[in-house]
């Protein structure tokens, strides 16, 4: 689950992909959850963070977590697995 | 450390480009009361989801109207709509500010009577009276106005039999340049058809012609359009004086003003598009004056606005069942209330406002309801903060319609609540149970029996 290192953050919330041009907004915890990402924070690290830090309750953050992930691959900010084996060959 | 409140995380591309004129607004300011009752508290109280209605706003809307009307007309007269709603507290909130009753039906008709309406201020209106119903309606000296010719007939046999003058009025249908003209209802004007029943009337002489009524359609933008209805009824009663000298008491335009919705497709929300009390009085005042009528001549001018009087003053509470993603990415939101108590969601884009404070991040996404059903849909596209499970919200102008067209399609009815000038609120429909959709059952003794 390793977010594209190259994804240009602010902290308003902007993210930017230089490799398509493509930009979009996320809120606070959205951007959080990205930086995390971006440190190599694996799916139960990330949980761990986020719990330390909001209100809520585990079955409710992996929820919104697994769906905030996959909207990051709809949008084509994950790294795929095939890079993910090139990189590794 | 004290905790950050939670938001689910969201994420939206950016598209850069020419704005979408058909763009949606963002709803995220949050309407977290309704005259001074808190959302999340009436929800507790009276449980999810939940019809509220506004006693204010339905008085107030009432005084706009009738100041609109009166200020350029004096001889003017409500009829509440019961159709629009006709819960009994509803009814008498408008008769209390001096409304008369208008029903289309046997049941209706009895309502108003039972809620103390004097039977010579009900209007009976529809193509469906029965010969039981137009007794106790010629009986009550009621102001019938006729749809259909058979009707017609059937008044006269029962004037002669019960040697009564009925009051009667006749619908009148007519080209005011709207599009679908609505002829199924009453007489044609263009044709002679309202003609030649004010003939059939006025020459057997056994009913009293007391009114001329036209509807001309529902959720009416143009005012312009009850100009030409209220001109064309001016001139029928015109007529009458001049053929049969004879005063035709009182003009009815019916109801159709629109309210503030947004019907779908809408390029601008109703707040900004619907036209005033004041405009509509404007063109309809304005026509009947210059009609040509004496002074003294004037007649009542009768008005059976609903929608426009009660439409904002509903609101439905609810909360949202779950989240999901839809296979084409869009986020779903189902809601606990669905199309079987909110019929008029398939016509309006409701305006649906989050319950609790949210940041001013939000995702677009598609309401459903509750129902196991692939129409059950709330809006196809509304944008509204990343509610989650149990989070509250608002859906605003719900009052006309909804509690008369609502149905226990899978799940039940909920319960209705007025809130009244002094903000307390009061249960004026209790939510329905298995006994209310079994009380009107009979199970046929063989069939109580079953092994499996």
């Amino acid at each position: 689950m390793n977010i594209k290192r190259n994804i240009a953050l602010s902290d308003s919330g902007f993210v930017f992909n230089p490799s398509t041009g493509d930009s979009f907004s996320t809120n606070p915890i959205g951007l959080e959850i990205i930086r995390l990402l971006q440190e190599m924070k694996t799916a139960e690290q990330v949980k761990k963070a986020i719990l330390a830090q909001y209100l809520t309750d585990d079955a409710t953050f992996e929820k919104d977590f697994y769906d905030f992930v996959n909207m990051l691959n709809r949008f084509n900010l994950m790294e795929t697995e095939e890079k993910d084996e090139k990189a590794t060959n | 450390m004290k905790k950050i409140q939670y938001e689910r995380p969201v994420i939206q591309r950016l598209n850069a480009g020419v704005m979408n004129k058909f763009g949606t607004k963002t709803e995220y300011a949050p309407v977290t009361e309704i005259d001074g009752n808190r959302v999340k508290d009436l929800i507790t109280k009276f449980g999810s989801p939940l019809f509220v209605l506004s006693e204010k706003t339905m008085r107030q809307n009432y005084k706009d109207a009738n100041r609109a009307f009166k200020n350029r007309y004096p001889k003017v007269q409500f009829a509440w709509s019961y159709k629009t709603n006709y819960m009994n507290a509803v009814c008498n909130v408008y008769h209390q500010e001096g409304s008369w009753a208008e029903a289309v039906s046997g049941f209706e008709y009895q309502k108003a009577l039972k809620n103390g309406v004097p039977g010579n201020k009900i209007i009976f209106n529809g193509p469906d009276k029965t010969e039981s119903e137009l007794r106790a309606a010629i009986y009550n000296n009621s102001m019938i106005h006729i749809d259909h010719l058979d009707e017609l007939y059937l008044i006269k046999e029962l004037a002669t039999e019960m040697n009564k003058r009925p009051r009667v009025a006749i619908r009148v249908n007519m080209d005011t340049g709207i599009y679908p003209m609505w002829d199924r209802f009453g007489f044609n004007y263009e044709n002679g058809q309202a003609w030649d029943a004010i003939n059939k009337i006025m020459l057997n002489d056994k009913m009293d012609l007391v009114g001329l009524h036209a509807h001309i359609g529902t959720f009416m933008l143009a005012p312009s359009a009850y100009a030409v209805a209220a001109t064309k009824l001016s001139d029928l009663a015109l007529g009458v004086k001049l053929k049969y000298k004879k005063n035709i008491q009182y003009i009815d335009l019916g109801g159709g003003f629109a309210s503030k919705n947004t019907l779908k497709g809408s390029y601008l929300q109703g707040a900004d598009s619907s036209p005033s009390f004041d405009q509509f009085a404007e063109a309809i005042t304005t026509a009947i004056l210059n009609a040509g009528f004496g002074e003294s001549d004037l007649p009542l001018l009768i008005l059976e606005t609903g929608r426009a009087l009660v439409d904002d003053a509903g609101y439905l509470l609810g909360s949202v069942i779950s989240n999901k993603r839809l296979a084409d990415g869009r986020r779903a939101t189902i809601m606990d209330f669905g199309v079987n108590i909110m019929f008029t969601s398939f016509w309006y884009d409701h305006k649906i406002s989050p319950a609790q404070e949210f940041s001013q991040y939000t995702e677009d996404a598609v309401l459903y309801g509750p129902l196991c059903m692939n129409i059950d849909v709330i809006r196809e596209n509304v944008t509204l903060p990343p509610l989650k499970r149990n989070d509250q919200v608002v859906v605003h102008c719900v009052g006309a319609y909804n509690m008369t067209q609502w149905m226990q399609f899978i799940s039940l009815r909920p319960a209705i609540v007025l809130i009244d000038l002094e903000e307390k609120a009061h249960v004026i429909r209790k939510r329905e149970t298995l006994q209310t959709i079994e009380s009107e059952e009979v199970l046929p003794a063989y069939l109580k029996e079953i092994k499996l």
